[in-house]
């Protein structure tokens, strides 16, 4: 057999330690901030706010019976026909309008904030009657997810770092408290802490008679109020974050660069949170965030037991009454919470994970 | 008398955001039955992405790749039949073999897909194939991968790779994962197989010395293009190539340097 | 001044597992200064055992049941490993004995960037340092091993292996120690690599004097840069000569087996023993 069949590479001396590098072009001044990787991401999600919305459209509409006919019925007849028309129009739903004007209808509508009116709480608009129970439930399953993420990662955190201590039982002991029915234990505890001890108020976000605002008094009552439903939704869900956590801590320790952190002679606590930690929790800031967009929904049964005015109660009562137009306007709010969320999610992951950043191997 | 070609084969990724990866540039060769070529390539020369092309689970973006002089089919019946013709041994012996699942069902599935034996002949066949990699096939044969050592394991694959009776062999780096002592062993059962059997193997690996020891010729692969062809011993002992001077120059030499050793001291002791 | 630097006496280490397993058996070992020594063996005899016992690295269930280690200082005192309390111990790490892993895959942080990892050693074990002074200090290193200063801000998976690996070495050099033990350092990477490495570590040893226990099961590698081998199986050193003796006529018919494992890559075609 002949020789080589093309001619010779030219050997220029390429250092062949710095073959295959992708940060060849490094020169300290690039963007910590994955510009394309979120851009590419937000219209994924754009589209999906599209379909949601045109989902959202679609349903109702879709039901046997409309809005208006359920609102005649309750009214027994006391709506004229011409009463009726105008409802109709009102809500969109008049049958002599094509459908495709009925969706750009609806559009317009939604571009001016304008989400329709509410049969159920008195034909107040829908934004309004959601305005009035969003913040409720945004502050308080909001700081209760918030604490419930902070302790339990942490508490994970160190359990996994001491693997096969006592602190290990917490995991058990955390995940059967996630187990308990969560109005058993929101009565429970207004038995205990309410009733008996009179410690906190049973229910609502503050009492009738104080005057809202950002007053001393009504920040001292809501935060009284708020105690109880905080305390119990941390206790319930406090189990998942710990197992997570720790389960990541688990395999992050038997990677070889926690080895070398600790042949490097860094102090344990340094191992611990910048090294292991911040590799494991990275996870659990993915399930955080979209805990997030569920937080919007609420929890009902704890505004049930609480009798806390919060969205949860607000859809219960909207679908009971069949108020349309309600219970479509919250599933928008929702709907829009999760995806924001999620976009939240994708974005702290990417600054958190270098590695995220690169869109090829 | 089996021929396998590749002819003026070119491969190019896509790569989001940097433009284009030219794995492969222009590559041609044909391996015949009775005859191992050593393909030397260091880490992103190309080599998995020939190995890839072979077993086609990657297309060449331009050029073709002929068995016995007609262009590979790349589905149907006659793919089937190719990858018949074709088999392959990959590098880790931990990954290759399906944890749940026996000795005996690793080397029995080829024989039935390709019904290669009536089903009455199966487990014959099975413990023959396993007595010719040289494993006690009672011992083997009902249990499972991660109760063999990593040097059974590697002969399972090949046995594995032997049961459709192909014609040509690919083995990519089928020992680098192995302990050292036992390296000699399987490539010299690979070296046996292929001589008794006939097949042509195509033996894929960053390692110089055993490519000399195992091939009758040597291919050296550098940055998708091949620099240098020729036989085992001419290709490294007297490299035309600057390459391939530079990689023989690099790979540890033992010989050589007690030779140049005691020629410094007789030099300095006169 | 004695030319030992570490002695290593009756060391033997066992993994408390059903049943017990010895990895270690009563190992004796002499590193002397500015030496290379290098360690060979097959996987599970022991030799990354060794290496991680002897800086107690070790994690339950591997217990060191018997030896004594000890470091001679160049400041003139002797300081038995296994009487350090924890505290020392960590401060003793890094600064007279440090390790270079084998850095192709999950050896570095990969959250953080190199520069940060490389100034953790100076945070630690330097804390007299200001911020500047370990930046520049950051800066020496990584163009000392020639990855180039400017790279502290990348990210692990933005080098290839090769520089990664360099990364590694520049980490166990941050606080000229007196011993590097370099644990399989070029095995995952090219011959080409490989070659630039060893070249690298030869000429730093040359420049700061340190003493390498270089471990890898590639003999025939061994063989061209150790000043001294120790062939390991099961836990004992069964063969510890100079590298030109290991060649000439080796001793032990296990070592004899570990050379004749390698083809010759020049000369007469067959196996590197003889």
């Amino acid at each position: 057999m002949s020789a080589g069949v093309q001619t010779p590479v030219d050997p220029a001396p390429v250092d062949p330690t710095l073959v295959g590098t992708t940060a060849a072009t490094t020169d300290g001044q690039r963007s910590r901030i994955p510009w394309r990787f979120i851009g590419g991401r937000v219209l994924f999600y754009v589209f999906t706010l599209w379909a949601a919305i045109t989902l959202n459209f679609f349903l109702p509409r879709m039901l046997k019976g409309d809005a208006v006919q359920a609102f005649m019925a309750r009214s027994r007849g006391q709506v004229t026909p011409e009463a009726e028309q105008a409802l109709r129009t009102l809500f969109g739903l008049d049958k002599s309008v094509p459908l495709w004007q009925q969706y750009l209808g609806y559009w317009d509508n939604l571009l001016h904030g304008d989400l329709g009116i509410s049969l159920s709480t008195g034909l107040a608009p829908v934004g309004e009657a959601i305005a009035s129970a969003l913040p409720w439930t945004l502050a308080l399953v909001g700081v209760a997810t918030i604490i419930s993420f902070l302790v339990g990662t942490a508490v994970g955190a160190v359990i996994g770092w001491r693997r096969g201590s006592r602190l290990e039982a917490l995991v058990p002991v955390t995940t059967f408290l996630g187990t308990i029915p969560y109005f058993w234990l929101g009565l429970i505890f207004i038995a205990v802490f309410s009733t008996a001890l009179g410690w906190f108020p049973a229910g609502h976000a503050y009492e009738i008679g104080v005057e809202p605002g950002w007053n001393g008094p009504f920040i001292s009552e809501v935060v009284s109020h708020a105690v109880l439903p905080v305390v119990t939704i941390v206790i319930v869900s406090l189990g998942g974050w710990v197992l997570g956590m720790r389960n990541m801590m688990l395999t992050v320790l038997d990677e070889d660069y926690i080895t070398v952190a600790q042949a490097k002679g860094m102090p344990d606590r340094r191992v611990l949170w910048r090294y292991a930690a911040r590799n494991a929790v990275l996870p659990q800031i993915q399930s955080f965030a979209l805990a997030i967009g569920f937080i919007v929904g609420g929890t009902l049964v704890m505004e049930m037991v609480f009798s806390y005015p919060g969205i949860g109660l607000l859809l219960l009562n909207a679908t009971n009454a069949k108020d349309y137009a309600l219970m479509q306007g919250i599933f928008l709010v929702l709907v829009l919470a999760v995806l924001v969320a999620n976009v939240i999610a994708d974005i702290a992951y990417a600054v958190l994970d270098p590695r995220t950043r690169q869109t090829e191997a | 008398m089996t021929t396998l070609e590749f002819q003026h084969v070119t491969k190019v990724y896509n790569v989001r955001g940097s433009g284009q990866l030219k794995a492969l540039d222009d590559v041609s060769f044909s391996l015949t039955s009775h005859q191992t070529i050593g393909l030397v390539g260091q880490s992103g020369s190309g080599k998995s992405t020939i190995a890839k092309i072979l077993t086609q689970l990657e297309r060449p973006t331009s050029g073709t790749v002929l068995l016995d002089g007609k262009p590979v089919p790349t589905f149907g019946k006659g793919l089937r039949r190719y990858r018949q013709q074709l088999r392959m041994v990959f590098q880790d012996p931990f990954a290759s073999l399906n944890p749940y699942h026996s000795i005996r069902h690793h080397v029995e599935r080829p024989l039935r897909l390709d019904r290669v034996v009536p089903p009455a002949e199966v487990d014959a066949e099975v413990r023959r194939l396993l007595e010719r990699v040289r494993l006690d096939a009672d011992a083997v044969i009902d249990r499972r991968p991660h109760e063999l050592s990593g040097g059974q394991r590697q002969r399972v694959a090949i046995a594995r790779a032997l049961a459709s009776r192909p014609s040509v062999l690919v083995a990519d780096e089928p020992v680098s994962m192995l302990d050292v002592s036992i390296r000699l062993g399987v490539l010299a059962l690979l070296s046996e197989l292929q001589r008794e059997e006939g097949l042509g193997v195509l033996y894929i690996t960053h390692d110089l010395a055993t490519a000399r020891h195992f091939s009758d010729e040597i291919m050296v692969l550098n940055q998708g293009r091949i620099v240098e062809r020729g036989a085992a011993d001419d290709v490294i002992l007297d490299p035309q190539d600057p390459y391939t001077r530079e990689l023989r120059a690099a790979s540890p030499d033992p010989e050589k340097h007690f030779q140049e050793l005691a020629a410094q001291n007789a030099g300095g002791a006169r | 001044m004695t030319d030992t630097l570490l002695s290593v006496r009756d060391f033997s280490v066992v993994y408390d597992v059903d049943p017990p397993v010895r990895a270690v058996k009563n190992v004796d070992l002499e590193i002397g200064r500015g030496e290379i020594v290098g360690l060979a063996g097959e996987s599970g005899c022991g030799k990354t055992t060794l290496a991680y016992g002897v800086q107690r690295l070790l994690r339950p269930p591997a217990v060191i049941t018997s030896g004594s280690v000890t470091f001679h200082d160049e400041d003139g005192i002797d300081v038995d490993l296994n009487t350090l309390d924890a505290e020392h111990m960590r401060r003793f790490r890094w600064d007279k004995i440090s390790m270079v892993f084998q850095g192709a895959m999950n050896a570095l942080n990969p959250v953080a960037t190199i520069g940060s990892q490389l100034e953790d050693v100076f945070e630690v074990h330097r804390p007299e340092l200001g911020r500047a002074e370990r930046r520049r200090a950051v800066v020496e290193l990584l163009e000392i091993v020639k990855v180039g200063g400017q790279r502290r801000r990348s990210f692990p998976h933005e080098l290839s292996g090769g520089m990664r690996q360099r990364v590694m070495i520049a980490m166990a050099l941050a606080l000229r120690p007196q011993l590097m033990v370099m644990d399989e350092p070029t095995t995952a990477l090219d011959v080409l690599v490989q070659r630039e490495i060893l070249r690298q570590i030869s000429q730093l040893r040359h420049e700061f004097g340190f003493s390498v226990v270089f471990i890898t099961h590639d003999l025939p590698l061994l063989l061209e840069i150790s000043d001294r081998i120790a062939i390991m199986r099961e836990g004992e050193i069964v063969e510890l000569a100079s590298a030109e003796r290991i060649w000439n006529a080796p001793q032990h018919e296990y070592t004899q087996r570990l050379l004749a494992s390698f083809p010759r890559l020049t000369g007469q075609k067959g196996v590197v023993a003889r």
